[in-house]
């Protein structure tokens, strides 16, 4: 019969008005400025650095090493290497960048610089609230914008994180691996020598080049 | 008191104009008659606006606007201030007199259909003899306006909208003609009060609204379904096509123009559901005889809410109609019911009182609707599509 559609049709939009006013599900909306949801969490707006310890400064996993800077398709990243070394997060003595400035304005999110990093020291930040009125200086982030430490890491990708905590974890155990037995490598050997005193050759079987 | 509270806008006049000389006294209260419409019709305008997207959000499952004022109520009057205060451009290579004379055209013959239309008991500006014929010269005149502003702009969305919503609106305009004829052929009038009178009556309870007849029932679903394509309402919208046209006919408008179209959209919605009301639902009388205490501009204004809550519930439903579909269901469906319609208005005028009449044009009518429905709106065996190309 004609108009039995309408008639359905009009009592499915009768339902879905009455509805919205009887049930919260129906209202998808989440009104922004007030009430906001969490970022997904491979979610990915622009870089950041990392940072282990307390102090920003001296925790940077960065060393400068550059790859980042030259991996960037748009070249927003710039940075300045330092003259001098500080120990990393494993204490050894590294470079470290005096200057990392990022601008946002010409980032475009490709996470290319993450993934080039050998370091772990940059990540994909979710933070989107960014407007600035000062569109040069204000989108151009630097070292002290960029450190977010590595709790903050956490509490924004936890899974990646924990994979990345766990891989420098294992790194740092086969270094100190093999810093002990370098050590006792080198131990034995004076041990060997001071043994033998005499011989004229001071055989090594093995170990030793650290 | 209750005559008191039924009569309020006609003693207020009244009181007024007493302070004035008598040779001054029937222009004043013309004059005050025509501020009370001018005034009157546009709030509602503003209160259908944030009605219809309140509504249409609510229907979608979203909030609708809800940033000014509480629930967003004070949203019109941003809108009027955003549309006052904008630029107004005027196309460089248009007709620039007859760009400004369309929607002060539109607006204009707009406002005259409701000088005759009955608010109330007393309340018309203008009791005509033939007022109904003066609301559809009014109604029909709002055409040449759509087809200045879609010419004048020189744009050819613009002239496609106009040309659509010409085409349609010429379709339609029969059936809305034809729809009320049923009501005057009853009646005996074109005069809107005494069509109102003539449905002012009860027996127990209940009134005699012509909508409670068979003809009446189906001559006002053909109005209504006119009513909606004379307006330009979804789903008969297509002169201002979003997907297809931008905006239609008032593509090249802006500002304060462009509110004056979209204002005179609106009070076309207004006042062609007041004319509906007033043809088939009794106009300013009570739905029964117990609440008749209620003023009648009261009775007038509701029904007039519900018709637009109507429009903006098919709108919120309906998806819009394509150009031959719209053209078929105005000639190959509507017309025809409308006709036989009045053919069956004919026979319920002469076959007397009583339950046989209501009996045989029942019948007739539902039978129409059924053979129509089918034979009317069948699809077109279309064979597959065929292309030629160039040699």
């Amino acid at each position: 019969m004609l108009g039995k559609g309408i008639l359905k049709g009009m009592a499915e939009t009768a339902k879905n008005f009455a509805g919205s006013y009887v049930s919260k599900e129906r209202l998808t909306t989440v009104e922004y400025p007030e009430e906001r949801i969490a970022p997904a969490e491979n979610a990915r707006v622009f870089p950041f650095l990392v940072y282990d310890t307390d102090n920003w400064e001296a925790g940077l996993r960065c060393v400068a090493c550059q790859i980042c800077e030259k991996e960037c398709p748009p070249k927003c990243i710039y940075i300045e290497k330092s003259k001098d070394k500080k120990p990393d997060y494993v204490g050894k003595q590294q470079f470290y960048p005096t200057r990392f400035d990022i601008d946002i304005s010409v980032c475009m999110s490709c996470q290319i610089c993450v993934e080039v990093c050998p370091f772990e020291a940059i990540k994909m930040n979710t933070e989107f609230e960014l407007a600035t009125d000062d569109r040069f200086g204000g989108l151009l982030l630097d070292r002290s914008q960029l450190a977010k430490s590595n709790e903050y890491y956490h509490q924004i990708h936890p899974t990646e994180a924990a994979e990345v905590d766990a891989r420098l974890a294992e790194e740092k155990a086969k270094l100190d691996a093999k810093a002990k037995a370098a050590e006792a490598a080198a131990a034995k050997a004076l041990a060997d020598k001071a043994a033998a005193p005499a011989s004229p050759t001071p055989a090594k079987p093995e170990g030793g080049q650290s | 008191m209750i005559d008191k509270a039924d009569q309020i806008f006609v003693l207020l006049q009244h009181w007024l104009i007493s302070f004035l000389p008598a040779a001054l006294q029937q222009p004043a209260a013309v004059l005050l008659g025509v501020i009370g419409i001018i005034s009157a019709f546009p709030a509602l305008f503003a209160i259908t606006t944030i009605f219809e997207r309140k509504g249409l959000a609510r229907i979608q499952n979203r909030f609708g606007p809800n940033r000014v004022g509480p629930f967003g109520v004070l949203q019109p009057l941003a809108d009027a201030v955003k549309s006052l205060t904008k630029e107004d451009i005027v196309p460089a290579s248009s007709n620039a007199f007859v760009h400004f004379l369309a929607p002060v055209g539109l607006v204009t013959a707009v406002f005259m259909g409701f000088a005759v239309l009955p608010v109330g008991r007393n309340m018309v500006l203008v009791d005509m003899d033939s007022g109904l014929l003066f609301f559809f010269a009014m109604g029909a005149s709002t055409e040449v306006s759509i087809f200045m502003a879609g010419w004048s702009s020189r744009n050819k969305y613009s002239l496609l909208g106009a040309m659509r919503a010409v085409a349609q609106m010429i379709s339609y305009e029969v059936v809305l003609l034809l729809s009320s004829v049923a009501v005057v052929m009853v009646s005996g009038s074109l005069s809107l009060t005494k069509i109102v009178e003539a449905q002012n009556h009860y027996t127990g309870v209940f009134p005699h609204w012509y909508i409670f007849t068979p003809w009446g029932l189906a001559a006002f679903l053909m109005y209504a379904i006119a009513a909606m394509a004379e307006t330009n309402r979804s789903p008969f919208d297509l002169p201002e096509g979003e997907s297809e046209l931008v905006a239609g006919y008032f593509t090249e408008y802006s500002g304060f123009k462009f509110a004056l179209f979209f204002l005179g959209e609106y009070l076309a919605m207004l006042s062609i559901s007041g004319l509906g009301a007033t043809l088939f639902l009794g106009g300013w009388s009570a739905p029964f005889s117990f609440l008749t205490f209620i003023p009648s501009w009261v009775w007038f204004f509701s029904k007039v809410v519900l018709s637009i809550f109507v429009f903006i519930w098919i709108r919120g439903t309906l998806p819009r109609l394509r150009q031959d579909q719209l053209m078929n269901f105005a000639w190959k469906f509507v017309l025809p019911f409308t006709l036989i319609d009045l053919f069956v208005t004919a026979l319920w005028r002469f076959m007397g009182e009583g339950l046989p009449r209501w009996i045989v044009c029942s019948a007739i009518l539902l039978a129409a609707y059924f053979v129509m429905g089918r034979a009317g709106l069948r699809r077109g065996r279309i064979g597959p599509r065929s292309y030629r190309y160039a040699e």
